[in-house]
């Protein structure tokens, strides 16, 4: 029986942290891990608390990230609570395993600590790997700070371990401005969260030996089109009202309120910054001067980015005169993604809105109030225009000449 | 399972060899098991075969490697003595007649027919015991 760990009502933790400190509550039964910067803290700090007697479950030590995420879709199908984290290249290397446990209905969790993939070699922030796990059929919850991560890996067991989904889930914060920051964290005791994610229910699992079964089948044109529609519905029907009540209880239980999409001064905003992640906050931050100013500008966080809240995020942009979408990954030739959805979700509205899209904080680089004021500034433009005034796309914080497409 | 739509078979790429429970499968008969509807055991794949194994009961001193080495569970075999071969599972690999210490096993063209075979069983090429 694990050990009980006393944490105080508010605890100093760094995003890391505060995902170890989940994955022990939540008395995950198999960690296979393979240490990649700026997760690795997340398996270890895990690692301590098992050799400590906090944990009861198996730490399987990978040769490879293809390795670990392997071992867990091993120890899910036998019939565990599974979970690991990674980070950019380790995440790369996960890839082709990732679409074998979503495919297989495995349920996982899996951090992701974002941060940018080589070439240049790079250990610090930004979301290309995110965004490369995006058609991989896994949940995808995004963090702003550590008390989103404590808090969302909580709810990722609870929604991926639900009979009715079954899927893996990815909880993402940011490479070490999250990960590495420490921050306040309002905890919950052991008991409290261990019994808000509940007891693993085993489905189908290989260790029930009276009902053997095969994990992993091969289909060919003749089913495949079959298991990945199923996979496909489950993703967009029965997730978001789970999340949707994951994130109720939770409220009831902490007060916190988490929403699919998170809206900041938006109710009567004209113009409007998308983003995720850390840059949620800053954007909020620069709303509130403007807003002192007089104008009205608002925040839309992405929070839960997979499955796309299509619907939500157009109600809460369709109203606005100018919106910019940031994204924090290289498009290698094309709009950002972040433009491509939020055009998806916005084309057969009514709405007459302006949409431009911006590139920034690669590798790293910070994203500074004076840019998101300068885009704002250029949405204010837009909204009085009605239409671009810019190019579609620009980079920003961006050193030579100023880059920008279409 | 052939008549499901995308919405009614089990999720995830499972397959389950038996329907209902099978804890005490290891004491029922491989022909006589409750198998399921996407079981392989009634497929047969005896058109993957170019080359047959053939059996010459005479000469076997059942010793069972060949019911060991298979890896199709296509040698029948009851109480430790050998019965025949299984011809819907066997893919004609040829592992029976490589393992098989005496000349009781051999491959013949798969159209050969066995009773002919049988009649005109080849001597063993020498009396030495093949080395595994």
């Amino acid at each position: 029986m694990a050990e009980l760990f006393e944490l105080n009502a508010i605890e100093v933790w760094d995003g890391n942290m505060a995902a170890s400190h989940a994955l022990r509550q939540a008395q995950v039964d198999v960690v296979a891990a393979y240490p990649i910067t700026p997760s690795t803290p997340i398996v270890e700090n895990y690692g301590t608390f098992m050799a400590n007697g906090y944990v009861d479950g198996e730490y399987v030590m990978a040769e490879s990230e293809h390795g670990a995420m392997s071992c867990c879709i091993g120890a899910a199908a036998a019939g565990g609570r599974v979970a690991t984290a990674t980070s950019s290249q380790g995440f790369a290397l996960m890839l082709e395993t990732l679409y074998s446990a979503s495919g297989m209905r495995l349920p996982i969790l899996l951090n992701v600590v974002n941060r940018a993939i080589a070439a240049p070699l790079n250990v610090n922030g930004d979301h290309s790997d995110m965004y490369m796990g995006r058609d991989s059929g896994w949940i995808q919850i995004d963090c702003y700070n550590p008390q989103d991560v404590y808090d969302m890996n909580l709810v990722a067991f609870r929604v991926s371990e639900d009979h009715d989904i079954r899927l893996p889930a990815m909880v993402h914060q940011d490479g070490f401005m999250t990960s590495h920051t420490a921050q306040r964290v309002k905890t919950l005791p052991d008991d409290v969260a261990y019994n808000f994610v509940g007891e693993y229910k085993p489905m189908n699992d290989m260790l029930d030996l009276d009902n053997p079964v095969t994990h992993g089948a091969q289909t060919e044109e003749d089913w495949h089109f079959e298991h990945k529609a199923r996979q496909h519905h489950a993703l967009m029907s029965d997730v978001i009202p789970k999340i949707q009540k994951a994130f109720d209880e939770l409220k009831t239980l902490t007060g916190r309120q988490y929403n699919l999409v998170e809206k900041y001064n938006m109710d009567d905003a004209e113009i409007a910054i998308v983003c995720m992640g850390t840059s949620v906050e800053t954007a909020e931050e620069v709303s509130n001067e403007l807003r002192a100013q007089g104008i009205k500008a608002g925040v839309v966080g992405i929070r839960v980015f997979r499955p796309f809240p299509l619907e939500q995020i157009a109600a809460a942009l369709k109203n606005t005169k100018a919106i910019a979408t940031l994204d924090r990954s290289s498009p290698n030739g094309t709009v950002g993604m972040l433009f491509n959805e939020i055009s998806g979700a916005l084309f057969n509205t009514d709405t007459k809105t302006v949409l431009t899209n911006y590139i920034y904080g690669l590798g790293g680089r910070d994203l500074t109030k004076s840019s998101l004021h300068s885009v704002y500034r250029h949405l204010q433009a837009n909204a009085q225009a009605g239409h671009p005034t810019t190019p579609l796309q620009q980079f920003i914080g961006l050193r030579g000449p100023v880059l920008s497409f279409f | 399972m052939l008549e499901n739509g995308w919405n009614s078979f089990e999720i995830g790429t499972i397959l389950r060899p038996f329907e209902g429970s099978a804890s005490d499968v290891a004491h029922i008969l491989p022909e006589d098991r409750t198998y399921s509807k996407s079981n392989s055991f009634s497929v047969s794949v005896a058109d993957w075969r170019i080359e047959k194994p053939l059996l010459k009961l005479d000469e076997c001193i059942h010793c069972q490697f060949c019911w060991i080495y298979c890896p199709d569970m296509s040698i029948i075999s009851r109480d430790k003595k050998m019965v025949s071969i299984d011809f819907d599972h066997c893919k004609g690999c040829g592992i029976c007649v490589e393992v098989c210490p005496t000349n009781a096993l051999l491959m013949f063209p798969e159209q050969q027919d066995e009773a002919a075979a049988l009649a005109n069983w080849p001597e063993a090429k020498n009396n030495e015991v093949k080395e595994n």
